[in-house]
């Protein structure tokens, strides 16, 4: 009887061990994987961040580019980036938000709405290489203007669009309902609820929305090699919206992969620094202080 | 008298509201304004959104219409089952970049998954809050960063690596590729997995210890199966972001046409094909078509993705 027993019992004491083991093999193997890789993935951005930055000048910034010689610069392609992001900004911002808007406020509950929110769910993630040929075909041969700042503009925010318009619903239907019904309560009306009491408390998904959607029109470079082109007008501040609009991804590429300049490496490896710091800097500007407002009401 | 205060409580009423109406005009106007602009807000938020849909569809009706004429001149056999694209000689086989894509998608899932399910785990499960704190904000950040910054890096960090490891002349192919879309996806997967994680119930990890589970046997038998669909969800987006993405890809890959023989030989794939090409064809040619046709099945691809992601979320919201 105190046999069996026993046996159980050291079984059991064994079975721990091994499990014991493991956990903390486990737990060993975690710890290493993880912080190993995302080390690896933060070292190798440290490490271009500093191979650009401390040789930036502002000769680099605001500077021409050049085909054949050394020393050329950056200027028209920096302005360009700026120049789309606004562009496209300006264009999806509104149709977005309202579109969103639409989708979580108005619309009525049926099949065709269902339809439409899966369109747009689904080209939220559709590669952005597709928004480029229908750039190309809207603009290039549709309306016969060439590859131009518009166009890329005008591509971009499309690419946009989906994007902004999910994460507005999305937002605004997280907005707890009590808050809805208590702005009814006192007596406004559908848009000063929207505007007073939803936008405000759904106001930090959408900031964050929009900084990543920015971000990534900011670094996008597929979109604009097939609607703005490879090439800069080779002006500074050039305005006019049917020049060349090579941004500063796209310039990267082409430094790095076609262009004959000798010190090729050296500006890439420029641009590259500009285009994190960049990204991150929009990303730092608008959502760390949304990171302590929820963290304070949240407390 | 009963009368008499019927007939006065009759009229105080008329003359009150006679007193609203008249004596109140701005606050009349007010309405009016009020209900006017909700009417004006209407309208434009219903008029974005047909836009919006109008745009979307626009997408989808070129992109099958300008597709479709491939088939014109080249039978539906040549351009899915060959493997022969040579367009100057009128020859559309796609099945290089058909195979390329899904190759390099299976090869970036098969390295990026273990990766991103272990970083989840440890980011939900194992660190101490203060670290989870700072490390989720950088993955966050990591997610924004540019994809031809990833490009680049791969092109003069690891080709450089490769070529000095395998000993080969060339190291531009199919694993370069994998790696470097691996590292672009696995903040994605990571932080979507770890969210799915973080929202199991903690009643069933407190079931579990008090069954006397260790916390291995908590995570791999209680709490992954819990995460299950989420995890699948965070798979799903980072495979259609690596189907889709363009540039990094074509900066490693090698961008020749040519089935490939081993994870070194230069290859290409639906997207860096279409991007190399596009710019220096006829846009009404048999060739413009077939790039056309291979976008649009990249769109039909994702889009039946992103309904696997539908179902997906339907089904677990039935479970839970």
């Amino acid at each position: 009887m105190s046999q069996p027993s026993k046996a159980a019992a050291n079984s059991f004491g064994k079975r721990n061990g091994r499990a014991a083991a493991l956990d903390r093999i486990f737990t060993g193997l975690v710890w290493g994987i993880g912080a190993l890789v995302i080390l690896f993935i933060c070292g190798l951005l440290f490490l271009l961040l500093k191979n650009g930055l401390p040789k930036l000048t502002w000769d680099f910034l605001y500077g021409l580019p050049s085909e054949i010689e050394e020393g050329g610069g950056i200027g028209p392609a920096l302005f360009n980036s700026f120049y789309l992001l606004f562009i496209s900004l300006v264009i999806s911002i509104p149709l977005g938000m309202a579109a969103g808007i639409y989708l979580a406020e108005f619309a009525p509950d049926n099949r065709l709405i269902g339809l439409i929110r899966i369109c747009v769910e689904g080209l939220s993630s559709v590669p952005s290489i597709i928004f480029g040929l229908f750039g190309i075909a809207l603009f290039v041969e549709m309306f016969q203007i060439g590859l131009t700042i518009l166009g890329g503009a005008v591509s971009l925010a499309f690419l946009n669009l989906p994007v902004l318009t999910r994460v507005t619903e999305e937002s605004i239907r997280s907005v707890p309902v009590e808050l809805k019904n208590a702005s009814f309560a006192l007596g406004s009306t559908h848009l000063q609820t929207i505007r007073r009491v939803l936008i405000p408390v759904a106001l930090s998904g959408i900031v964050t929305g929009i900084c990543l959607t920015a971000g990534r029109a900011f670094g996008e470079s597929a979109v604009i090699i097939l609607t703005a082109g490879v090439t800069t007008s080779g002006e500074m501040w050039d305005f006019n919206l049917f020049s060349p609009g090579e941004t500063l991804a796209v310039h990267l590429w082409y430094v790095q992969s076609e262009a004959i300049v000798p010190d090729a490496q050296e500006i890439a490896q420029k641009a590259t620094s500009v285009l994190i710091f960049v990204v991150l800097l929009i990303n730092l500007v608008f959502r760390v202080p949304l990171w302590f407002n929820s963290r304070k009401t949240k407390g | 008298m009963l009368d008499l205060n019927a007939s006065a409580q009759a009229a105080a009423p008329a003359e009150l509201g006679q007193s609203i109406r008249g004596g109140s005009g701005p606050a009349f106007d007010r309405k009016a304004r009020l209900r006017w602009s909700n009417s004006i807000f209407r309208v434009a938020c219903i008029a974005s959104a047909v836009f919006v849909c109008l745009v979307l569809l626009c997408i989808l009706f070129l992109m099958f219409r300008t597709g479709v004429l491939t088939f014109q001149n080249v039978s539906f056999r040549e351009f899915f089952f060959s493997a022969d694209w040579d367009p100057e000689n009128d020859r559309y086989g796609a099945l290089i970049f058909i195979f390329g894509t899904v190759a390099l998608t299976l090869l970036t899932l098969v390295i990026s998954v273990p990766f991103s399910v272990v970083i989840a785990v440890f980011l939900a499960e194992v660190t101490p809050s203060w670290l989870r704190n700072i490390l989720r904000p950088v993955l966050d950040l990591l997610v924004g960063i540019p994809s031809v910054v990833y490009g680049f890096l791969g092109l003069t960090v690891l080709i450089p690596l490769l070529r000095d490891l395998t000993g080969n002349e060339l190291a531009d192919g199919l694993l370069a590729a994998a790696i470097v879309l691996t590292i672009m996806v696995l903040p994605t997967i990571s932080r979507i997995s770890d969210d799915a994680i973080s929202a199991v119930p903690k009643k069933y990890r407190d079931a579990s210890y008090a069954l006397g589970s260790n916390r291995f046997q908590t995570i791999v038998r209680v709490v992954l199966p819990a995460a299950r669909s989420g995890i699948l969800y965070a798979v799903i987006l980072g495979m259609a972001r690596a189907i889709g993405e363009t540039m990094a890809v074509v900066m490693v890959i090698g961008n020749t046409a040519q089935m490939p023989s081993s994870l070194f030989t230069p290859t290409a794939v639906l997207t860096s094909n279409i991007v190399m090409q596009i710019s220096s064809v006829e846009f009404d040619s048999t060739w413009n078509y077939a790039l056309y046709l291979m976008g649009f099945l990249l769109l039909v691809i994702s889009l039946l993705m992103i309904v696997a992601v539908r179902f997906l979320q339907k089904r677990g919201a039935r479970e839970s």
